[in-house]
């Protein structure tokens, strides 16, 4: 007996219920009608394999793809409003003319690998939350605002606020993430993106993204956010004030990248220890600062 | 043209290319029930009860097993097994009182279809009373098994070590990684009435020997087993032994008479499919001043996992008896605690006992010429063991046979390989560009391997009445280029054009017996058998073409599957076709058919023997390790087909360097696996690799094959770790301090820091 060529379907999550939505309304209003049950599907690339590995066991999907509202970009002022439906591999090229088009092209190339980026999305990182995910870093580092939509409204939170810890956001089960407003950062404004993964396309282990102005003189307006160290992203407060005000040396790089290294709670896994995490923002911090004055 | 030694493109190629290729789990019957596997979520406790009534009550299951439906199954036995009293260390196909690592098959689910399967398997409960696990082995105390202790020694090690200028001491250990093949496992069988066989497809690397095993298994005849191999995605040692999920779709296809079709998801295989290499050694030479080294005493512990599977004992076997390498050391004792812990168990995985071996003897070696000022080249050219010793006994056996290295010319590879090199130039460079801050350093690790295992294989050689050329090997194709290596000898042989000659392997009912694919063995055993038989064919066709042709069968020679008159090839001439047609029954007085068989055997293997360099940069921040340079200098005897030389040589660098930087398959103190998914387990992609320049030598045929070739299917792999670690040991300037594989960034760091 001579076996056929067929693949039967393998499917490996448990079982779930699939709705496409048509609308944001539409979308929105599923989440009100299935809360914590349901899960928004936007570009698959983490809650998919994690679905697969029966880690993730939504009883609903609300696939979003077809919601071509939510795929845009805009620059509004002083405000870049990014859509939650855009794809990672659109920032690959810069944007907008300023550093913040710049600075999301430097990071788009850490995300994945170029099919994550064809159909992962800006949004769907936010809202997934992984403390070692570029975008998540960059919202946090320019402060940028995330908006949403309920059957109640919508509310903006900012970024400070919307990443509570692993996986987790402010974001209510009924609730949508539909754009983010990142910050034009003033022409002259220095950045710098640094990470470090074992391997090309990893999740990075630690990686710090910096924005300062010191034109002529000292330092003003430093940034700096660090990623895949803590349970979400964290900004380094007290490297940023220690900065201010300084010359642009190797001497002060130095000095708040040490600062940097201590003002959070590091996490440890099989990659790297609570301490190798320290030590990596330490080197980190320091390269994207000597980047960002240097280009 | 001959065939033989040049690069002839795969004929093996183009279903896979075109996605024809049919692989475990391309396959399917009719009325086939799908089969998931419910496995032990702890490391070690008490089997107390495996309820499974909500998973039957489900429509669309068929049935669901547990170790207590299964008892009549023996446990899965030794395909190797070089030690006496070990069968109580063997696993069943499903738990019976105890669960003893993390994956441990508990249970099957056979259902409708594989989304229902996997979905009723979640409703299996296993009510497990949890025990302490032993995750280290070494450190357990009594809690620890050890086995059984495999010794081998040689020489006066009291005189050598009495008064020895230098002693020196090292504890070395290498990391839990695997073969990892891109296909995972499945199987699907079934049991046709027809010929009253139970048949089962996905098999590989060993089908004949796995059909006896199943047959015995399961109290079939033999006759009524027939096991079928596919396209293979690779096999790498680990793929194709035997094991539960085999036997498990055989005896359910058996006992509900529909075929069975299992398919490993890719978690299912980091925690199922044989581990390897995790090995802590602790060696101690005895040396000249001027490096020779008179003794050596090593003593090692192998965290071989929760069973002895079939491969039994054999990677202890191998690291004793291989770990001198090419040194002829005068004195010599390796001792290898074969010791169980509550892990996946652990198989055999390319290069098996060498990779291990390797770094650590070629770390002894390192730190020995540091500890006397030397250059570690010349330490080891100090030690090599002279070509005018060849054929080289070193006075212990393995796998069975005594250990004698056919022949070789170390010291001359390594002239070659400075050579090659520039070694002066690129260690003046290398100490310039330290000078200037960078971490740069090159390592190198000398090794031998071994290949052809023994004891024979048989090839049967079939010309059609259109002249097409079948070979029908009992080797099995697990990706490497067999199809090629084999038409290519075949091709020379006969005297036909490559294109007419057809392989055929991994298929029990064709041949009735059948080694299989592993130990780099194929091109010398399978390639021999080809030989034979194809001289056998060609022998009878040019008796047959001389008396159609009323001419000397010494003058007669075969070109592009004519036969004629050497010299006159537009003279008159006979097709192999013809001759064919000229043997069938009734109008030949011989045995009917242009065939015949080959069968080619052994008592000892042969030794290709390289040496790797590897040239590092560290990133001190991070302690990432970066391979600039990775150059395999191996000496085959001789190359069948170079290209495909070139291609193992550099896949199982690559695995080398995941080995050696990357892949670790470690566990928490509970005995859960940490890296069982490829986010945790890192295998080096092409942006970790760098080319890999082979500098290939055909210069000692090897004397113990008809071909003069040796096996090319592990050299790869031997010695990335020992080069990349003495590479790195040189960037940071700490030589004796990098004792540990895989190298990973923190450990580096900590190394680069001093804090090791």
């Amino acid at each position: 007996m001579a076996p056929g060529y067929y693949t039967p379907a393998f499917m490996k999550p448990a079982p779930f219920d699939y709705h496409q939505a048509r609308s944001v309304a539409e979308a929105v209003a599923h989440l009100g009608e299935y809360g914590y049950e349901a899960k928004i599907l936007a570009g698959g690339q983490s809650l998919v394999p994690a679905m697969n590995f029966r880690l993730a066991r939504p009883a609903v999907l609300v696939d979003i793809n077809p919601l071509d509202e939510l795929d845009y970009l805009e620059e509004d002022g002083d405000t870049l409003r990014i859509g939650a439906m855009v794809r990672h591999v659109t920032f690959e090229r810069p944007v907008t003319e300023g550093p913040t088009g710049r600075l999301l092209a430097m990071a788009a190339h850490h995300v994945g690998h170029l099919p994550i980026r064809v159909r992962g999305t800006f949004g769907g990182s936010l809202a997934h939350a992984d403390p070692a995910a570029e975008w998540c870093v960059i919202a946090l580092l320019l402060d940028a605002e995330l908006a949403t939509r309920s059957p109640s409204g919508g509310r903006d939170i900012p970024a400070a606020d919307f990443f509570q810890t692993v996986f987790t956001t402010a974001l209510e089960p009924e609730e949508l993430l539909v754009e983010a407003r990142l910050p034009n950062l003033a022409p002259h404004t220095r950045i710098g993106f640094q990470q470090f993964s074992r391997r090309a396309g990893d999740f990075a282990l630690t990686m710090a993204a910096v924005a300062l102005e010191a034109d002529d003189g000292p330092v003003a307006n430093a940034r700096i956010a660090l990623g895949g160290v803590s349970d979400r992203p964290v900004r380094a407060g007290e490297a940023e004030q220690a900065l201010e005000g300084q010359p642009a040396t190797d001497e002060s790089f130095r000095a708040a990248a040490e600062i940097a290294a201590q003002e959070f709670d590091a996490i440890g896994d099989i990659h790297g220890s609570a301490d190798y995490r320290r030590d990596l923002v330490r080197a980190l911090t320091r390269r994207a600062l000597e980047q960002a004055i240097s280009t | 043209m001959s065939y033989v030694g040049s690069s002839v493109k795969r004929i093996e190629d183009r279903p896979l290319l075109t996605g024809e290729a049919r692989f475990a789990a391309d396959l399917s019957l009719p009325d086939q029930l799908h089969m998931r596997v419910v496995r032990s979520p702890v490391a070690h406790g008490r089997l107390l009860e495996v309820d499974t009534s909500e998973a039957r009550s489900m429509d669309g299951v068929e049935a669901v097993w547990t170790g207590d439906d299964v008892r009549e199954v023996p446990p899965i036995d030794f395909r190797m097994a070089w030690v006496e009293g070990l069968e109580r260390f063997r696993q069943s196909i499903l738990a019976a009182d105890h669960v003893r690592y993390v994956g441990e098959p508990v249970a099957i689910v056979l259902a409708e279809d594989p989304y229902l399967a996997e979905d009723a398997a979640e409703l299996v409960f296993a009510g497990i009373d949890e025990l302490d696990p032993v995750v280290d082995p070494m450190a357990a105390g009594p809690a620890a098994i050890e086995t059984t202790v495999v010794e081998k020694a040689y020489g006066d090690l009291e005189g050598a070590f009495g008064d020895a200028p230098v002693v020196v001491e090292m504890e070395l250990a290498v990391g839990r990684h695997s073969g990892v093949p891109m296909e995972t496992r499945g199987a699907l069988a079934c049991y046709d009435p027809l010929r009253s066989v139970l048949e089962m497809f996905g098999a590989a690397k060993v089908p004949h020997h796995n059909r006896a095993a199943i047959a015995s298994m399961l109290g079939l005849p033999l006759g009524a087993v027939v096991l079928r191999e596919g396209h293979v995605g690779g096999g790498f040692g680990i793929r194709g032994e035997l094991y539960p999920e085999d036997v498990l779709v055989c005896l359910a296809a058996l006992r509900l008479g529909r075929p069975i079709r299992w398919v490993e998801d890719r978690r299912e295989h980091m925690l199922a499919a044989n581990h390897s290499r995790d090995q802590v050694h602790r060696i101690r030479a005895a040396v000249e001043s001027d490096g020779r080294i008179r003794g050596v005493i090593d003593e090692f512990w192998v965290d071989q996992g929760a069973y002895l599977r079939t491969h039994q004992v054999t990677v202890t076997e191998l690291t004793t008896s291989m770990l001198p390498g090419p040194y002829a050391w005068p004195a010599y004792r390796s001792r290898g605690h074969v010791m169980l812990s509550n892990k996946t168990p652990c198989g055999t995985y390319r290069a098996p006992g060498r990779y291990e071996s390797t770094f650590v003897r070629e770390r002894l070696i390192e730190v020995i010429a540091h500890r006397l000022s030397l250059d570690s080249s010349e330490v080891r050219r100090r030690n090599l063991v002279p070509p005018e010793r060849m054929p080289f006994e070193r006075g212990i056996a393995a796998l069975g046979t005594e250990v004698t290295y056919d022949s070789g010319d170390y010291p001359g590879l390594l002239d070659r390989t400075l050579e090659y090199l520039d070694y002066e130039q690129l260690t003046a460079d290398l100490a310039r560009r330290r000078s200037d801050g960078e971490r740069v350093g090159l390592g190198m690790g000398f090794f031998v391997e071994k290949s052809g295992l023994g004891p024979f294989d048989g090839v049967r050689v079939t010309v059609d009445e259109a002249g097409q050329v079948l070979v029908v090997t009992g080797v099995a194709s697990i990706g490497q280029g067999v199809e090629t290596v084999l038409a290519q000898v075949c091709a020379d042989a006969l005297g036909v054009g490559i294109e007419s000659v057809r392989v055929r392997h991994g298929q029990t009912d064709d041949l009735a017996y059948g080694m299989g694919a592993f130990a780099s063995r194929v091109t010398v055993m399978s390639g021999s058998a080809t030989l034979i038989a194809a001289r056998r064919v060609r022998r009878k066709a040019v008796d047959v073409a001389a008396s159609v042709l009323e001419a000397d069968p010494d003058d007669l020679t075969i070109d592009r599957g004519r036969v004629f008159v050497r010299g006159s090839p537009g003279g008159p001439a006979i097709t192999l076709g013809e001759v064919a047609r000229r043997l069938r029954p009734g109008l030949t007085a011989g045995e009917p058919g242009l065939t015949a068989e080959g069968w080619f055997t052994v008592d000892h293997m042969v030794y290709p023997y390289g040496i790797h360099a590897a040239v590092v940069r560290v990133d001190p921040d991070s302690g990432q390790v970066e391979v600039e340079r990775l150059v395999v200098a191996y000496e085959v005897g001789k190359a069948v087909n170079p290209e495909l030389v070139h291609g193992q040589i550099a896949g199982g660098a690559a695995q080398g360097i995941g080995g050696a930087l990357l892949e670790d398959f470690a566990y928490d103190e509970s005995g859960q696996p940490l890296a069982a998914t490829f986010m945790d387990y890192l295998m080096p992609t092409v942006a970790e690799m760098p080319d890999v320049e082979v500098l290939l030598l055909e210069e000692a045929p090897s004397p113990a094959n008809p071909l003069g070739v040796k096996g090319a299917g592990e050299g790869g792999i031997t010695a990335v770790g020992a080069a990349v670690a003495n590479a790195v040991a040189e960037a940071l300037g700490r030589p004796e301090e990098v004792t540990r594989l895989p190298l990973g960034p923190e450990r580096v760091r900590r190394i680069a820091a001093g804090v090791a």
